[in-house]
Order: structure tokens, then C-alpha cells, then sequence
């Protein structure tokens, strides 16, 4: 997590100047996180004492896991995006797409005639078509990411439910629920293939030359481009990752739902949007982790089970959350103030 | 307000209209004999049916991006075919209220001659339907109430309080016949912000103080498959032992159920709410326990309505000349027993 503190872009008021490197705690992967790691355990507290062993017990923690694991998917492939200086607002329409795509009628005959696999490349395929739509819109059709994912958020859902003719479509592969609804040695499966995701990303991200571009690229495009880098043909990339996440997360959703709908993924534009930044990730580009997005993902998980342990209404809920939102990017930004001193 | 309440109650016994409806299309289902034209509406000896005057209806509803909406404009399209002297004009269904009242503006301004209306947001939609009435076009108002009476000239809503109450007072009747001490009751409602979600959980909590009981866990989700699963799957924590869960609406209960699957959690009576295909064929095969309807034909009944108004017939199955100003649907509970009966009427999710 130490090594993408790199050029940040000019003017970008919260990010660090690259001037002083002081090699403390702080500025180890887990100062960076504090602000979420100190939020998350406040919030497993809370749920211990106000909902003690029901909080705290086993079928609970996988339970959040599982529901984290969809959004944290999405998340994971939205934090390359932004780090990489874009944003795209398609991803829950595309969720909903590949869903619906993958559990039609002819799909599904397929998936019986063939194995159940088809279902999965078709989404994780619909989404990635869609991602490569959005990337060469943006890279090389210069529409600013904003609207270009804007239009695909629109269309893809639109398109989903045309194909859905909007109905909720069922999906009838044993194989396909059973396989993805079961879990290896304890763990369930969506939340074996969120952590395989995210250890992937993390990877990718410090360690790969692929993930050093996309830091250098969000950070400052024009230099990425004098130092040789082929800065469209990246971002477009980055564009057909998410994508691809998005299908993966599709395929996960339809396994817990045992349903491919075009209401899939309402809002998740939003919800990934939130856990990438309030894990500490620029949106300005340039500079992120995804630590600090699972953690993201985790707080607002937790948050919602909390409250529904304590049989607390949504409202509340909602409010909480926009104050944990805000409470957790003001910490992040007083630790990276104190890094820079 | 009370000007039009009072009359309402009034009808109310007459308004078992739908449950006669009901009971035409159980007739027709349960008579053996092969009808000439099943589809033909059958009703109580009229020449309602017999084709008058050309009415031109314009039908507006919310974008039917779940089931029972995609059923609401499914069944009133199919309705108004029947008539040969019925012109439908359907807007296309959206969800910004802003862009509905513009639909209602180009009605208005075509002078059809009455408008099937199933607003977004009543509240939203009150002002342009009372437009519409300033310029003698009748109104049919179907499922979310507008906030004035002058808006329209037929209400015809679905009973979501009602509904509440049918499932309080069936998981009553479980908590009596299973014998249970100190049951755990749950209940999974739909968007909570909406009024229709509060009157539901207003009438199961009636219904079931009735009994002495309270819900125990309430948890809410947005009618979508994927918020259902969710909901339900934390619910099922917070909550380790269960008797009876009812959840709003059968759409978002193709999630609910997958989480109680995933969980495996069955020790509970599972009731429904809004009556889809899904849901019956559930309890066909024991996998649940009812469900409440939430009737998808009411802006069918709405297109009926309307055409009557507009040729000046009344019911025919009352006594009085004129149709009604407020038609409340009943909200009926399909068990194993019934559920033959009502699997027509579902609607596919």
C-alpha cells in the first residue's frame, strides 16, 4: 500500500505534497486505513453490545460477507477506474444487464444443454462488452466519463429490461445456485471469489506495471503520455475491468437471489462510489487502495446489519450513513495532513 | 375531504364489485361447459357490454419496471381490446412525475374523453388531473390516491391497509391453531417512504394487537428482487428463531425466499403479499404459507370504469344509475386450499 503516494494531480486540494516522505506508522498501510479500521471495530462494538452473540456469531460475520462481497466485486473494479482518473455511473445497469442476459431463456437452455459455466461467461462477457463501450467512448471518443457511463446507465438498463421484457427471470440451473450459493470449508463461495477479487486487485495494483500506469495515468495523463504511455488505449482498459467485475458481480447476485432482474444493482453506481471514496481513494485520480475500499465496503455492511439487529428503520440508517461518509474522508484527510508535516 | 369520505363508506358494502368480479371469473373458471368466448366479460345480465358510443381513453402509469406494474398495464391494455368501441391511448410508462403530467397536459389538449390515471405520486399528479376534470374530462384515478377529491371522478385503489389486516389477522389465526406461546413475528415491508408501505404495516399491527402480538423484527426493502435477498438474509440474524414472517410483496419475495433457501431457514409460516404467479405456485408445492392479493387489474377496472362513464351507464349490479365515486378492492388471503382459484388472476414477476 506504500507505493502508489506518487504524483498527485496539481490543485487536487486533499492529496499530499510530494515533498516529505516520513516513513512512520502513519504512513503504513494501516495509518492510511485508521480512519476505517477505528470505524469498523466502533461499529463492531456497537453491535456486540447492543446485539451481543446474535452480532457476534458465525452465520452473522458470513452473513455481512456475503452481502458485502456483490457490492465489494464492483467496488474493487470501481476503485481501479477512479484511481485511474475516471468515474463510470453504469455499473449497476450493467450488473442488471449481465443478469438478465445470462438467465434468458436461451441462455438457460444453453447453460442445461451445455453446463452452467455458459451462464457465467455470458455475463462476465455482457459486461465486459459494456465496459469496452464505455472505455472507447471515453478514451477515444473524448466524452467526458461522466456523461458517457451516464448514457450507458440509461441504456443498459433499458436494454435489460426490453431483453427481461421486465419480468423477473428465475434461474433454473441447480447446478449454477448450488455451486455458487455453497461454500468450501466454511467459507461461501461469493465471498471466497470477493477475497480472490480483491487480493487480484491488490496485486495488480502494486505490484504490476499495469497498476503503476494506472496511477501514473490518473495522476497526470499528459505526463503519462510524454513518458511513452499508451494512455488511451489504458484507460479503456480500465473501463473493460470494471466490466468484468461487473459481470462477476452479476453472476454472484444471481446465485443469491436465484434471479435475473433489471432491478439488479439499483444504486450501485452510488454504493461503490461511497466505499471507494471513504476508503481513502482521490476522485480526483491518481492515488488509492483497495484496502481502503473493502474496508469501505465492510463499514457500510456492518452499519445496515447493526441496525437490523436492533430492528432500527431504514431512515436512521441512511442518515448514519451519510455522517459515517463524511466523519471517515475528515479523519483520512487529518491523517494525510499529518503525513505531510 | 369528508364530503367524499362520508359516501364512500357508504358504498362500501356495495363495493364487494370486485369481489363479484372475482367470483364471474371463478365462474367462469369452475363451469365445466366449454364457453363460446371465454374472454367475453361476463357480468350480471346488462346490455353494459353491447358497444356504444367511441370513447377515446387515455391511460397514463409509472414506468412497470417490477411484475405487478408490468400486470397493471398488461391487463388494462388486453381489457380495453375487448371493447371494439374503446380507443386506448397508452403514454409511455415513466417514473418522473414531471413527465407524467406533461402526458396528462397532451391528453387534455387531444379532449379525449376520459383519463385512466395511475399517478407516480398522487400528491404530484393532483393538480394536472384536476386540470383535466376543469375541462370536463373524467378521471380515473387508479391505486395511489391524489390529494383531492375534486381531481377525480372514480377512485379505484387497491386496500393496503386491508391487506395488512388480512395477514395480521391470518397470522392470528396461526399463532391460535398452532398454539403458539410467545411467537416471533417478522415482517419484511416494502419502501418504507411510501404511504402505501406504512398503511400496510399499520393494518398488520392492527390486525394483530387484535390477538394480543406485535412484529417483533421489522426490516424494509425497495420491491426488487436483489433488496428483498438482502434484507431477509440479515433479518434471519437478527432473528434466530422465527414463527411467522410476512413479507409485502411477492416480487421482492423471489429474493426473500432465495435467502431463506441460502440459509436454510424454514421453521416459519412465510406469508406473501400481492398474489404473483410465483408466489401461488409456492404454496401449491407447500413452500409457503399465503399470500395476500394486491389486485393487478385495477386499471383494467379502471378502463371499464371509464368507458361506462363516458357512455352514462352504471353498475350493473347496483341499484344506483350512476358508477360509483370509490371502488376499494379486497384484499382476499390464498392458502393451499383456494390458491386453484386465484392462480389466474396472478401475475407473472
Amino acid at each position: 500500500m506504500t507505493t502508489h503516494e506518487t504524483t498527485a494531480k496539481p490543485g487536487s486540494p486533499p492529496a499530499p505534497k510530494p515533498a516529505s516522505r516520513v516513513t512512520t506508522v502513519l504512513s503504513g498501510p494501516i495509518g492510511r486505513n485508521l480512519g476505517l479500521v477505528v470505524a469498523l471495530a466502533l461499529l463492531c462494538v456497537i453491535g456486540i453490545v447492543t446485539a451481543g452473540d446474535r452480532f457476534g456469531s458465525i452465520e452473522n460475520l458470513t452473513t455481512i460477507l456475503r452481502l458485502a462481497s456483490v457490492i465489494g466485486v464492483v467496488s474493487v473494479g470501481m476503485t481501479f477506474v477512479i484511481i485511474g482518473g475516471g468515474i463510470d455511473l453504469s455499473v449497476g445497469a450493467i450488473v442488471a444487464l449481465s443478469s438478465v442476459w445470462a438467465t434468458t431463456l436461451a441462455t438457460q437452455k444453453l447453460a442445461t444443454d451445455f453446463h452452467w459455466i455458459v451462464m457465467v461467461f455470458t455475463a462476465i462477457l455482457v459486461g465486459a462488452g459494456c465496459g469496452l463501450v464505455n472505455g472507447i467512448l471515453i478514451a477515444y471518443g473524448r466524452i467526458t466519463a461522466f456523461i458517457a457511463t451516464l448514457a450507458m446507465l440509461a441504456a443498459a438498463r433499458g436494454l435489460a429490461e426490453i431483453i427481461s421484457q421486465k419480468k423477473t427471470q428465475i434461474v433454473r440451473e441447480r447446478g449454477f445456485v448450488d455451486f455458487f450459493g455453497g461454500d468450501v470449508a466454511g467459507i461461501p463461495v461469493l465471498v471466497i471469489i470477493f477475497a480472490l477479487v480483491a487480493v487480484t486487485g491488490w496485486i495488480v495494483l502494486n505490484r504490476t506495471t499495469f497498476g503503476r500506469r494506472t496511477i501514473a495515468v490518473g495522476g497526470n495523463a499528459e505526463a503519462a503520455r510524454l513518458a511513452g504511455m499508451k494512455v488511451k488505449r489504458h484507460t479503456a482498459l480500465l473501463y473493460v475491468l470494471l466490466g468484468v467485475a461487473c459481470g462477476i458481480a452479476a453472476v454472484m447476485l444471481m446465485a443469491r437471489t436465484t434471479a435475473g432482474t433489471s432491478t439488479h444493482g439499483s444504486l450501485y453506481e452510488l454504493d461503490a462510489i461511497a466505499a471507494v471514496v471513504i476508503g481513502g481513494t482521490l476522485l480526483s485520480g491518481g492515488r488509492g487502495t483497495i484496502v481502503g475500499t473493502v474496508f469501505g465496503v465492510l463499514i457500510f455492511t456492518t452499519l445496515t446489519n447493526v441496525f437490523t439487529l436492533n430492528n432500527l428503520d431504514t431512515s436512521t440508517q441512511a442518515v448514519a450513513k451519510g455522517a459515517i461518509i463524511v466523519v471517515a474522508v475528515l479523519i483520512q484527510r487529518r491523517f494525510a495532513t499529518r503525513e505531510r508535516t | 375531504m369528508s364530503w367524499s369520505v362520508r359516501p364512500a363508506r357508504k358504498l362500501l358494502t356495495a363495493l364487494g364489485i370486485l369481489a363479484a368480479a372475482g367470483t364471474l371469473v371463478a365462474g367462469c373458471t369452475s363451469n365445466s361447459e366449454p364457453q363460446p368466448a371465454a374472454d367475453a366479460p361476463v357480468n350480471a345480465g346488462s346490455s353494459n357490454d353491447t358497444p356504444g358510443e367511441k370513447v377515446v381513453i387515455g391511460f397514463s402509469g409509472p414506468q412497470a419496471d417490477h411484475g405487478w406494474l408490468g400486470a397493471i398495464n398488461s391487463t388494462a391494455q388486453a381489457e380495453a381490446k375487448k371493447y371494439p368501441d374503446i380507443d386506448l391511448r397508452v403514454a409511455e410508462g415513466t417514473n418522473d412525475a414531471s413527465l407524467q403530467i406533461s402526458q396528462i397536459e397532451t391528453f387534455i389538449n387531444d379532449h379525449v374523453d376520459a383519463i385512466v390515471l395511475l399517478p407516480i405520486d398522487g400528491a404530484a399528479l393532483t393538480e394536472v388531473a384536476r386540470k383535466a376534470m376543469n375541462a370536463g374530462i373524467p378521471v380515473v384515478n387508479v391505486d395511489r390516491e391524489f390529494s383531492s377529491d375534486f381531481a377525480s371522478r372514480v377512485t379505484i385503489l387497491g386496500d393496503n391497509y386491508g391487506m395488512g389486516i388480512s395477514a395480521g389477522t391470518y397470522a392470528c389465526g396461526l399463532v391460535r391453531s398452532k398454539n403458539l406461546g410467545n411467537p416471533v413475528i417478522a415482517e419484511i415491508a416494502g419502501i418504507d417512504s411510501l404511504p402505501l408501505t406504512q398503511d400496510r404495516s399499520r393494518g398488520f399491527a392492527d390486525a394483530l394487537r387484535a390477538c394480543g402480538q406485535t412484529v417483533d423484527n421489522r426490516v424494509a426493502a425497495q420491491f426488487t428482487v436483489e433488496s428483498g435477498e438482502a434484507a431477509a438474509s440479515n433479518l434471519l440474524q437478527a432473528a434466530p428463531r422465527i414463527d411467522i414472517i410476512w413479507n409485502h410483496d411477492d416480487d421482492q419475495g423471489v429474493g426473500v425466499k432465495a435467502a431463506f433457501d441460502n440459509a436454510n431457514r424454514h421453521e416459519f409460516a412465510f406469508i406473501g403479499g400481492a398474489g404473483s404467479k410465483n408466489a401461488m405456485r409456492w404454496i401449491q408445492e407447500g413452500s409457503m404459507e399465503a399470500t395476500v392479493l394486491y389486485p393487478p387489474t385495477q386499471a383494467a377496472d379502471g378502463i371499464r370504469l371509464a368507458r361506462l362513464l363516458v357512455q352514462n351507464k352504471g353498475l350493473s349490479d347496483l341499484v344506483q344509475v350512476e358508477v360509483p365515486r370509490r371502488i376499494v378492492l379486497n384484499a382476499p388471503v390464498v392458502t393451499k386450499s383456494n390458491v386453484d382459484k386465484y392462480l389466474p388472476l396472478g401475475f407473472e414477476s
